[in-house]
């Protein structure tokens, strides 16, 4: 079988390049034959975005990867950044990080701003921001299975998890305006409240999901096919999740009990009392494998039910802004000085964000985003390890990766890629700081 | 029988192969998305394929070695198609009966295989020498199994004395259900299986895709294959699927319906030519649309530990019980 050996506590969880390139060469000696690059990407059908990796493959078995990106950089914190943008305007860019979490990053972002402004959120629109955020989570989660499925080469599984899925983009739509880039947070509340006439939809789609969760799990948890291709597959090992910082399902799935809705609970979350969901929850052993990371997600889908059905029955009444005039708001957050944190489970895991204001400039002086998969993709290392050729496409997938809300740097000079050292990173960062302080 | 007639016949064959072949996966390409609750391309999609890849250019890349690179193609195209000339068309016997026997089919189908290894080989990508390996570990898979049903069928048969036993037309003129006892019966379900499980291997279609396993290595073999060098592999994929159908049709269910239904001359071969079809038809329903729609793709070394111990175990015992079965009958 393809299961990793246990790691040595002492190993670290990162070894260094050398040490890599001697072990293959010791590999070589030792007569297991030669080691060959198997480039995929930036283009590649395993990959819907563009991101590199090169793997050192000896036979069908990984010895080594690679893993560049910068390739997909599109400098959205810098156009929010640019003067004269005012902060409805960069909301607008906060939704476009993502087109899967795009309400996670708007409602990371306005909690921010909301802090740094010390704007109140009115408990109705808190509690409306926590439903569609669990809409996204699920449809998030069926799409992700879905990819899963088509990574395994089990497309009717696709088929099924995608039709399915199509019902909460309806409700998405029903209750937004659209299927994604739903445009419901602003800065003191949210732009549609949700009315009784929606209600019944919503418990309909619940009840539509309650009977099918019973049917996924079966569908991808009890097949035989796919379990040979997940179990033992791609283990991220507690202690090395907890190292490599990974965020979200994939921690969940090593056993890790980490979730922002449960640690530093926000918005309406404290209401509704979530736990973290481990496999442990399904009876089984946390691994950390492909398998569990499954099992977690969707495990979750059936957790975002019983919240959104929570809401729906306790929505307190009142208003759904604190700033019914857009006027009136960029008044006063031009006015406004502070920075602040805001912070979101999104469903690929915890995304940070970060804005400073200054009194009189209605743009923002720093936003700094961090997306989950930023977090979660130095774990691709030790879940490659040791494995095939064959799982590279299901251990790429089950991060859930989205590199285009990752890609944060990317610095040519004279048509050259540079590198930069930590040295030179930790000197830019004290700059920046220093810039900030002023 | 003169070498014109030969000739015309091999030439119907031929086409009438390759129409039936290309025409069987457009049907199996809507079965499959209506069983995903997809609508699915025209039947006449493959065509339109074919069509297209034809007339577009055909890339041969820097890296590669040329002449292996262009050659690879044509000889599997022309394996494919001379393997249907050792088939029994229903009610017809093989256009060639007598000049190659059921060994020969075997080697038939395993040079498209060996041909896409070499093209892969040759291509100079990574991502093509993956998949060649994989092609071959599938190819030492698979063979021996067929081998197995093959030869314990023709075996059981020679016992019979009923003539060249290792003739594909004999072995489909006397079907061997009604000639062994129970034991026998037995035997040749299980052969049956394993042959069942061996086709969509030697087709590679999922779950054992993995030579071309499209989101790993993203068409691997085929990697560097364009126009009408893949056109040609295109058409020996539809083709083999035919030959194979047709060879668990001649080796299993070789019965026609004329005879029952009493139809004589013209008609009794026209009925019993489209009562082949059909069987060839669910056969590959059977082995290949079912089969990749409700499974996800192996890995190579799940493939091979299946092959080697579960089928080839389970053609031996149907070998054995054949041989059983004769002991016991004698």
């Amino acid at each position: 079988m393809t299961e990793r050996e246990p790691r040595d506590p002492n190993d670290p969880v990162l070894p260094a390049v050398e040490e890599v390139r001697e072990a293959e060469l010791r590999g070589v000696e030792a007569g297991l034959g030669e080691v060959f690059e198997v480039p995929i990407g930036p283009i590649h059908p395993a990959m819907k975005e563009p991101i590199r990796l090169t793997f050192r493959v000896r036979g069908e078995r990984i010895v080594g990867v690679e893993i560049r990106t910068g390739f997909a950089h599109r400098g959205i914190e810098f156009m929010g950044m640019r003067q004269g943008r005012n902060l409805i305007q960069v909301l607008y860019l906060s939704e476009r990080i993502c087109g899967i979490c795009s309400v996670s990053h708007p409602i990371a972002f306005t909690q921010a701003v909301e802090r740094a402004a010390g704007i109140e959120v009115p408990p109705r629109a808190q509690y409306i921001r926590v439903i569609i955020s669990e809409l996204e989570r699920i449809h998030s989660h069926l799409l992700w299975a879905g990819v899963a499925a088509h990574e395994l080469g089990f497309d009717t599984l696709l088929h099924l998890t995608w039709r399915v899925r199509e019902k909460v983009l309806d409700i998405l739509e029903e209750l937004t305006g659209n299927r994604i880039d739903y445009a419901i947070p602003i800065f003191g509340g949210v732009r549609r409240d949700i009315t009784p006439e929606q209600y019944p939809k919503v418990w309909e789609a619940i009840r539509y999901y309650r009977g099918l969760l019973e049917q996924l799990l079966d569908a991808f948890l009890r097949d035989p096919t796919v379990e040979a291709r997940t179990r033992g597959v791609g283990v991220l090992e507690p202690k090395e999740a907890e190292e490599l910082c990974a965020v979200g399902p994939t921690a969940r799935a090593s056993g890790l009990r980490k979730d922002v809705r449960q640690d530093r609970p926000y918005l309406a979350y404290p209401d509704f009392e979530v736990k973290a969901i481990t496999p442990a929850d399904y009876g089984l052993t946390p691994i950390g494998d492909v398998y569990d990371k499954i099992v977690v997600r969707l495990l979750e889908v059936g957790q975002s039910l019983d919240i959104i059905e929570k809401a729906l029955m306790n929505m307190p009444e009142g208003e759904i802004t604190s700033f019914p005039k857009i006027p009136a708001l960029l008044a006063y957050l031009k006015k406004a000085e502070g920075e602040g944190l805001g912070w979101h489970e999104a469903p690929r895991g915890e995304v940070i964000h970060y804005v400073r204001l200054v009194s009189g400039d209605e743009s923002l002086l720093v936003w700094k985003v961090k997306a989950p998969t930023y977090s979660n993709l130095l774990s691709w290392y030790p879940m490659f390890e040791d494995q095939e050729i064959a799982d590279i496409p299901i251990i790429a997938a089950c991060i859930d990766p989205c590199i285009c809300c990752m890609d944060r740097v990317y610095v040519v000079r004279d048509g050259r890629e540079e590198t930069w050292t930590k040295e030179q990173l930790l000197k830019l960062s004290w700059e920046k700081t220093r810039r900030l302080r002023r | 029988m003169s070498g014109w007639l030969v000739v015309g016949q091999a030439a119907l064959v031929l086409l009438g192969g390759g129409i039936v072949g290309l025409f069987y996966r457009g049907v199996d390409r809507k079965i499959a998305a209506r069983m995903q609750a997809r609508i699915g391309p025209p039947l006449r999609q493959p065509f339109l394929d074919l069509g297209k890849l034809l007339v577009k250019e055909t890339v041969i890349p820097k890296t590669a070695v040329a002449w292996l690179f262009s050659a690879m193609p044509f000889l599997a195209v022309i394996a494919s198609f001379t393997a249907l000339l050792y088939l029994p068309w229903g009610p017809f016997g093989p256009v060639l009966e007598g000049h190659g026997d059921a060994i020969l089919v075997l080697y038939l189908l395993a040079v498209p295989a060996l041909a896409m290894a070499l093209g892969g080989f040759a291509s100079g990508s990574p991502l093509g020498v993956v998949g060649a390996q994989r092609e071959l570990v599938m190819l030492v898979s698979y063979e021996f199994p067929l081998a197995v049903v093959l030869v314990a069928l023709a075996w059981r048969l020679s016992t019979l004395g009923l003539g060249p036993a290792f003739s594909l037309g004999v072995l489909a003129q006397n079907p061997l259900w009604g000639a062994v006892g129970p034991l026998g019966i037995l035997g040749l379900a299980i052969l049956l299986v394993s042959l069942l499980v061996v086709t969509p291997a030697e087709l590679a279609k999922i779950p054992f895709d993995i030579p071309e396993a499209e989101t790993e290595i993203a068409g691997g073999l085929f990697v560097e294959y364009s126009g009408t060098y893949l056109a040609l592999f295109y058409l020996a994929d539809a083709v083999r699927t035919v030959v194979m159908a047709g060879l668990v049709v001649a080796l299993f269910v070789p019965y026609g319906i004329a005879g029952p239904l009493g139809l004589r001359g013209a008609a009794a071969q026209v009925v019993d030519l489209l009562f082949w079809l059909l069987k060839v038809f669910f056969v590959m329903v059977l082995a290949v649309t079912t089969v990749r729609v409700g499974m996800a793709r192996l890995k190579v070394d799940q493939i091979a530990r299946g092959f080697w111990w579960r089928i080839t175990a389970l053609a031996l015992g149907g070998l054995l019980l054949l041989v059983l079965d004769k002991v016991v009958m004698a």
